[in-house]
C-alpha cells in the first residue's frame, strides 16, 4: 500500500492540488515511525506506511488547516471518525484538507511483541498473518492476531467515514465488536472492587499528559490544568483525589465527543487502560439516549448537547438497585 | 569480591532487608517496576524497569514545608521525617550513572538537603545487564554496562551472584552480610565477556556524540533542523518523566483548607508554563521547548560539567514517546 500512497501523494503535490502531505516518516527501527509533513516529492522518499503507523493524524490538521494551501492526509478508519468530530466542532477547515482514506486491518502493538519474547528487535518482516521478528537473541515467529493492539482487537469500524478518495476497498462497521465487554465486567464488580481497580490503575499516573495531548477531542487552546490562572492548574497530582480528578474530568469533558479511537491508552507510558473510562460514558449514553457514534457523521448533534422532551432521566434509570 | 549461590538468593535478600528497606525490580502486568522486597518477592529478569530509579532520590512529588495560618500568625512547619536507610538492588549501569548527573546538580552548592538526605541513606547495588536491548545506547556516553558502578556492583552467573564493593557505604553493607562468601577478584570476567559480545552487536552501539558538547552551542542552537524534528511533538511530558536524568522541578502551593502545603513536583520543559516568569515565557513555541530539552542534554549540561553529557542512553524515551521522536533521531538528524 505504501507504494500506492507515495505515488498518489507525488501526483497531488506535482499537480498543485495540495502543498503538503501529512503522513508517517521512517524511524530508527521498523516499529517507530513518526508523524511527519512532507512538502516535496523528494521528501516522500522517507514516507512509510506499515503495521506500526498507529498515530491518529487528525489532530495535526487543527494547526495544518490554518496554514496556506491544502494538506493531503491519509486517514485510517478510526482517524476519519476523529476528523469528522473535529469538523463538527469547527476545529478544522474541510476546504483546506484533501483526504485519502486507507483501509486498516489493525496495528501491531510493539509492547505485545516484547511481551511475547521479542526483545532486542533488529528487524520485523510480515508475511500474511505471520510476523517474524529478528532479535539480538534469535528470530521469534508470532501470529499477527496475537500482537495486534487491544483497541484493534475490538475495532468498531473498518469504514473510512470522511474522504475525498479511497485507496482500495472501504470496509464495514462492526457493531458486534464486543468493545463494551470490559466495561460490563467493571460494572459487574462491587463498588469497592471497582474503586480498588481504578485506584490501582490511576495511582500509576505520572501526569505526563500524553493521553490529553494525543486526544483528538482535547483541542482547547489552553487546558484548564495548564493555566496558572485557573486555580486548579496541576503539574503533578498532590494527592489521590487530584489523581482521580484529572482523568475523570477529562472523561467528562470528552463525553459525547470521544470517538473511541483508543489513542489515550496507546500512548500511556504507564499502560493505564484510560479508554475504559470513555467507553463507560459511551455505553451509558447509548443506553440512555439510543445508539450514537461520535464522528460517524460530520455535523451530527451529540445526545448531551441535544435536549429532547423524550430524554430519559439518568438518575432514574440508574437507581442504585437497577440492574443496568 | 564476594559471592553467594543463586539457590540462596532469597536468603540474601532477606539478610539485606533485615536492617533496611530493600527495593528491587519486580514484574508487573506491563513491565518491571521497583518494589519493596518482602518474603516471596521474585526479582524481574526484564532488561530494565519501565520507570527509572530517580524517584528514590528525587520523587515526583514531595512536600517541602507546611504553613498553618492562625489569624495574623503564620506558622512554618518542617514536615521532613527522618529518612530511613534503604537499598536499591538491580540498578543498571545507565541508571547508576544518572545519579552522578543528578548529584552534580543537587549536591552542588547550595546543597539540596532533601535530595542529599536520601542519597546519604540509600545504597545502590547495581546489576550487570544480561540482555541489553536494541534501544540501549549507554556506550555512546562512555558507560560500561559490564562494570555497572554504584556502591556495590553485582554480576549474575548461571549459578552465583558476585558482588564487588565500590564505596565505603558498599564495603560496610557487604561486611554486614555474613551470608556472603569470598570469591576470586576475576570471577565475573567471563560474565563481562559474554555481555561484551552482545554490546558489540547493539544497533545503536556506535551512536556518536562527536557533533555535540558545550563548544557547539551556536551552530546547534541555530540549526534549521529543529522545526522539522519538533513538528509532530505533542508537548506531553512523557520523555522528561521517564528520563533518569531530567531534573527540573516546579514549586507549588496546595491549599489544604486550613493551611498551605508547599510541594515540589517534576516539571517538564515540554510544558507551556515551564519557566514561566512574571514577564511571560522565554520559550513561546513548541520548537523552542523541544530544542531546550536536547540542547540541555547535549550542549548546556556538558558545557557546565566538564563535557559530561546529560543523557545515559537508557532508551526509555525511545520506547515511550507517543510519536516516536527521541534523542537518537535528534542526534542523527543534527549531525547528518
Amino acid at each position: 500500500m505504501q507504494e500506492g500512497m507515495v505515488k498518489r501523494a507525488s501526483e497531488l503535490l506535482a499537480d498543485g492540488t495540495v502543498v503538503r502531505v501529512l503522513g508517517w516518516k521512517n524511524g530508527e527501527f521498523v516499529y517507530d515511525p513518526t508523524p511527519a509533513v512532507f512538502e516535496s516529492v523528494e521528501a516522500l522518499s522517507d514516507f512509510v506506511y506499515n503495521d506500526f503507523c498507529a498515530s491518529n493524524l487528525s489532530k495535526y490538521l487543527v494547526a495544518l488547516s490554518k496554514k496556506e494551501g491544502k494538506t493531503l492526509v491519509f486517514l485510517k478508519p478510526c482517524d476519519s471518525y476523529s476528523f469528522n468530530q473535529l469538523l463538527t466542532e469547527h476545529r478544522v477547515d474541510r476546504e483546506k484538507v484533501y483526504i485519502i482514506g486507507i483501509s486498516c486491518d489493525g496495528k501491531v502493538d510493539e509492547s505485545k511483541l516484547r511481551a511475547q519474547g521479542a526483545e532486542g528487535v533488529t528487524g520485523i518482516a510480515t508475511d500474511g498473518d505471520t510476523i517474524t521478528v529478528s532479535t539480538l537473541y534469535g528470530d521469534v515467529q508470532l501470529k499477527k492476531a496475537d500482537v495486534i493492539a487491544e483497541r484493534c482487537v475490538t475495532c468498531k469500524s473498518k469504514k473510512v467515514v470522511a474522504y475525498d478518495e479511497m485507496m482500495g476497498e472501504n470496509g464495514e462497521e462492526n457493531p458486534d465488536c464486543g468493545r463494551f465487554d470490559q466495561v460490563a465486567a467493571l460494572e459487574a464488580m462491587t463498588p469497592d472492587e471497582r474503586f480498588a481497580f481504578w485506584r490501582n490503575e490511576l495511582s500509576k499516573c505520572i501526569r505526563c499528559n500524553a493521553c490529553r495531548n494525543i486526544c483528538p477531542a482535547c483541542t482547547c487552546e489552553q487546558c484548564v490544568f495548564d493555566n496558572p490562572k485557573s486555580g486548579i492548574s496541576q503539574k503533578a497530582a498532590a494527592d489521590s483525589f487530584e489523581e482521580n480528578m484529572f482523568h475523570i474530568i477529562r472523561a467528562f469533558h470528552v463525553a459525547g465527543r470521544c470517538t473511541d479511537c483508543g489513542e489515550c491508552s496507546r500512548v500511556c507510558p504507564q499502560h493505564i487502560p484510560l479508554h475504559l473510562l470513555n467507553r463507560k460514558f459511551i455505553k451509558e449514553m447509548n443506553e440512555c439516549y439510543g445508539e450514537y457514534q461520535a464522528g460517524a457523521e460530520a455535523g451530527s448533534r451529540a445526545p448531551l448537547v441535544n435536549f429532547t422532551q423524550e430524554d430519559c432521566e439518568p438518575s432514574i434509570v440508574y437507581t442504585k438497585e437497577a440492574s443496568k | 569480591m564476594k559471592k553467594i549461590s543463586l539457590t540462596k538468593l532469597d536468603e540474601f535478600f532477606a539478610a539485606v532487608a533485615a536492617s533496611q528497606n530493600l527495593y528491587l525490580p519486580v514484574d508487573g502486568a506491563k513491565g518491571a517496576e521497583y518494589s519493596l522486597w518482602t518474603e516471596g518477592t521474585v526479582m524481574s529478569k526484564a532488561y530494565n524497569t519501565l520507570r527509572s530509579a530517580k524517584d528514590f532520590f528525587f520523587p515526583q512529588v514531595e512536600t517541602l514545608a507546611a504553613f498553618k495560618v492562625n489569624g495574623k500568625n503564620i506558622e512554618v512547619e518542617d514536615v521532613r521525617k527522618e529518612t530511613e536507610d534503604f537499598v536499591v538492588f538491580g540498578v543498571r549501569a545507565c541508571d547508576a550513572k544518572s545519579f552522578e548527573i543528578l548529584d552534580s546538580v543537587y549536591l552542588a552548592d547550595p546543597v539540596d538537603s532533601y535530595y542529599a538526605s536520601r542519597r546519604e541513606h540509600g545504597v545502590i547495588m547495581t546489576l550487570s545487564c544480561k540482555k541489553p536491548t536494541e534501544t540501549c545506547f549507554c556506550k555512546a556516553f562512555g558507560i560500561d554496562a559490564a562494570n555497572p558502578g554504584g556502591d556495590v556492583s553485582c554480576w549474575m552467573t548461571d549459578s552465583e551472584l558476585l558482588l564487588q564493593a565500590n564505596t565505603e557505604k558498599g564495603e560496610a553493607l557487604l561486611a554486614s552480610l555474613s551470608i556472603l562468601e569470598e570469591a576470586d577478584d576475576n570471577a565475573a570476567d567471563s560474565e563481562k565477556e559474554k555481555l561484551q559480545t552482545i554490546l558489540d552487536k547493539l544497533p545503536l552501539g556506535n551512536l556518536s556524540t562527536e557533533s555535540f558538547g558545550g563548544d557547539k552551542l551556536m551552530a546547534l542552537f541555530n540549526s534549521d533542523k529543529w522545526e522539522a524534528l519538533s513538528e509532530s511533538c505533542l508537548a506531553c511530558g512523557t520523555c522528561t518523566f521517564v528520563c533518569p536524568t531530567c531534573q527540573c522541578y516546579d514549586i507549588r502551593d496546595y491549599d489544604t483548607g486550613h493551611g498551605v502545603q508547599r510541594f515540589r513536583c517534576w516539571d517538564s520543559c515540554m510544558y507551556s508554563d515551564f519557566t514561566l516568569c512574571a514577564h511571560g515565557n522565554t520559550r513561546n513555541t513548541q520548537m523552542q521547548r523541544f530544542r531546550q530539552r536536547f540542547m540541555h542534554k547535549l550542549v548546556y549540561y556538558p558545557a557546565n560539567n566538564n563535557g559530561v553529557f546529560g543523557c545515559v542512553g537508557c532508551g526509555r524515551c525511545l520506547r515511550s514517546c507517543p510519536i516516536s521522536m527521541n534523542i537518537v533521531k535528534v542526534m542523527k538528524a543534527l549531525e547528518g
